[in-house]
């Protein structure tokens, strides 16, 4: 959405992250450094364990780099205190998970809301930023359901949902579709390039299915033990 | 997040776990009711001993004794030599108690009247104990619950039962009031003075006629029963609550009773002037006691005050007191581990309720007040409960104990008390010991890592 002086909705600069188990050191993510424009839609490809979702965590402000920098429209997460960390993950990014992490005691309504509550965001402005949200994904209709009374793929517009309610300017989404069938992963990965077209959204997507992300993703990252292996443009960007 | 936000989410979350926070919350009440209980409990058996002892008109009062009667209560008994070196001490007589009323405060001097004697009450006789009771008495709350009347005059043929001896005269008290009974005593009679032979020394300064002897007269006085109290009044010093019929100071004085100590004082040769054993002195306020005992004690008299007394009764309070605290605060030690226990299990299993939340753009401190608030609202309704159950206790005490003494015929009394400031500060105790345990599971809380709360399905 906003434009930054160099166009980077994203970047890396050499970030690694490293475990220590016992006495040997997992890098997780190794001397990695990536950039995403704003407005672009990145696939996230590798086997398991190759560190994509360690990354994206990195990316949300979830997790904090073992050492290098990360540039959210130029500003780096790695110097900003737990209180700005949080800032971040409030306005300027969403987030969907594979495994939907809807609050299972809540309505949909209360979990779109939720994220308004956490930004302070006025209560009277709140029922109009659910519906907008709501209605993106096309779940008007299911208002007052319990996540347990929602369809998998219905769960995941919800989730959706609540990851835009608060208008970031960076959707990162792991895996979205792992846990639906094909039509159903197909209807979300339509949400997900409606929502970058519409709305200049910059999407980063793990997953692991090659077929789909040369057809939704602008470009394809690819990452084998913590490194960067290719960056490939795919077909459909002009 | 805006305090609004969170205590809804508060809310929630009690809600969704309501058996186990529910009987937190009551582990709480529980704490803070024995707390509340034992409180009131102490404050009321203070409030009794006290009230009680104002009634008697034991604290406003100075008893007077020359000082070798003093010495007799408990000192050492000093050598015959020493006694002799000393002064001779002062005499507790007539201008004694004259000076002692012209003490700044002083309201009343009066001697202690008491003696045992015999009652006629429709031609049957009883024995009792008379005591004189002076005017100022009827001020000192002793007489404030009383059946009937207080006397009309100080030197009215009337007299006031206490109800010991009421019930022995009859089943129904109130009925005696109006009847008459009769008093029979020993009159003392003075004898003329050239009866006797040993003429002391100094009775050759006294003006008065002295006499050397006396002999003893049966007389009979008829008192009307004007009123029943309940309270045993102070008649003095040492004899305080053992006066079963009381008439006016004036009335006991004027029957010239021969008194137990008369032998005593005729043989000392002290037969010119009347002098007295003990003479109660009625402050206008207990406020004042210390300072009327102090300028009778330069006045060269022993004095004695229920004050003294009392400094040690506070004492005892204070260590019953603070030991009911002590188990009150146990009580409510247990009950605060109880909520560290149930927010640590929840913790548990919130762990990726608290990451999602992380991950939605909740701070620490955000984390860290949820169950801050969560904690909050346990203790303020645990105290709430508390309260009220104490006060059920409390009560259910007051009553079991009245049902006891009515079954022994006394007086009902109400042993505990609650007041708004116990009220106040059982639930301000409640909600801060509850802030204080939810302090190191809030703190875990926020501390949660979001990424590995998140990773398990
Ligand atoms: N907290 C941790 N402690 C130790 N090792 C970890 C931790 N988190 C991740 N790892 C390791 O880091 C590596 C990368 O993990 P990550 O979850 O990023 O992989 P991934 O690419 O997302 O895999 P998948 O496709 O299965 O989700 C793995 O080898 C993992 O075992
Ligand atoms: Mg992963």
């Amino acid at each position: 959405m906003t434009g930054t002086s160099n166009g980077f909705a994203v970047r890396t600069e050499r970030v690694s992250r490293q475990y220590a188990m016992g006495q040997a050191l997992v890098h997780a993510v190794d001397d990695v450094s990536i950039a995403v424009r704003a407005g672009e839609f990145v696939a996230l490809l590798g086997s398991s364990g190759s560190g994509k979702s360690t990354l994206l965590n990195l990316l949300a402000g979830l997790d904090r780099p073992t050492s290098g920098a990360i540039y959210a429209h130029e500003q780096n997460l790695a110097g900003m205190t737990s209180q700005e960390l949080a800032h971040h993950r409030s306005h300027t990014v969403g987030m969907v998970f594979q495994a939907f992490n809807l609050l299972p005691r809540m309505t949909l309504e209360e979990n779109v809301e939720l994220p308004l509550r956490l930004a302070e965001v006025d209560r009277a402005e709140r029922p109009a930023r659910v519906r907008e949200a709501v209605e993106r994904v096309s779940l008007a209709a299911r208002l007052s359901h319990r996540p347990s009374e929602l369809s998998g793929g219905e769960q995941q517009r919800a989730a959706l949902a609540r990851a835009l309610v608060n208008r970031p300017t960076i959707l990162l989404a792991d895996e979205p579709t792992g846990n639906l069938d094909s039509v159903t992963g197909d209807a979300i990965m339509h949400l997900l390039q409606e929502i970058n077209r519409n709305l200049q959204m910059t999407i980063v997507m793990v997953t692991h299915d090659k077929v789909r992300a040369a057809r939704y993703a602008h470009r394809i990252i690819t990452m084998r033990d913590g490194k960067l292996v290719t960056e490939g443009v795919s077909d459909e960007i002009a | 997040m805006k305090l609004r936000d969170l205590t809804e989410l508060a809310a929630r979350n009690l809600r969704e776990a309501v058996l186990r926070n529910s009987l937190t919350t009551l582990g709480i009440a529980v704490g803070v009711a024995s707390l509340v209980a034992m409180l009131s409990l102490g404050v009321g058996l203070q409030e009794l001993a006290s009230t009680r002892l104002s009634r008697s008109g034991l604290f406003d009062a100075v008893f007077v004794t020359t000082q070798s009667n003093m010495r007799a209560f408990g000192g050492p008994p000093r050598p015959l030599a020493e006694r002799a070196s000393t002064q001779p001490a002062r005499k507790l007589d007539d201008d004694a108690r004259q000076q002692l009323a012209q003490i700044k405060n002083v309201v009343e001097v009066y001697p202690e009247v008491r003696f045992p004697t015999e009652v006629q009450f429709e031609g049957k006789p009883y024995m009792t104990t008379v005591a004189g009771i002076a005017a100022s008495a009827r001020a000192d709350g002793a007489f404030d619950e009383m059946k009937g009347a207080f006397f009309s005059g100080p030197e009215a043929n009337e007299a006031i039962l206490q109800i010991e001896l009421a019930r022995d005269l009859s089943k129904q008290t109130d009925s005696l009031i109006g009847k008459d009974l009769v008093l029979r005593y020993a009159e003392k009679q003075a004898l003329p003075p050239d009866d006797v032979t040993p003429v002391p020394k100094h009775s050759a300064a006294d003006d008065a006629p002295a006499s050397g002897g006396f002999s003893l007269v049966p007389r009979e006085l008829k008192l009307r029963i004007i009123g029943v109290v309940e309270t045993e009044p102070a008649t003095g010093f040492g004899g305080f609550g053992r006066g079963r019929l009381l008439i006016p100071l004036q009335i006991a004085q004027n029957l010239r009773i021969a008194q137990p100590t008369d032998m005593r004082e005729m043989l000392r040769g002290n037969t010119g002037k009347p002098t007295y054993e003990t003479l109660t002195v009625r402050v206008r306020s207990p406020k004042a006691v210390e300072a009327v005992e102090d300028t009778i004690k330069q006045m060269g008299f022993g004095t004695f005050s229920i004050l003294d007394a009392t400094k040690n009764m506070m004492l005892f309070f204070t260590v019953f007191d603070s030991l009911l605290l002590i188990f009150g605060s146990l009580a409510l030690t247990v009950a605060s581990l109880g909520i560290v226990n149930t927010l640590v299990m929840a913790i548990l299993e919130r762990r990726r309720e608290i990451g999602i939340l992380k991950a939605l753009g909740a701070a620490d401190r955000d984390v860290r007040r949820l169950f801050f608030v969560e904690a909050g609202a346990m203790g303020l309704l645990g105290g709430v409960l508390g309260v009220a159950m104490g006060w059920l206790i409390g009560r259910a005490l007051t009553i079991g104990t009245n049902a006891y003494l009515k079954r022994q015929e006394l007086p009902a009394i109400d042993i505990s008390s609650i007041h708004w400031w116990m009220v106040a500060l059982a639930i301000g105790v409640s909600f801060f010991v509850s802030l204080a345990a939810g302090m190191y599971p809030a703190s875990r809380a926020a501390r949660l890592n979001p990424v590995e709360a998140l990773r398990y399905e």
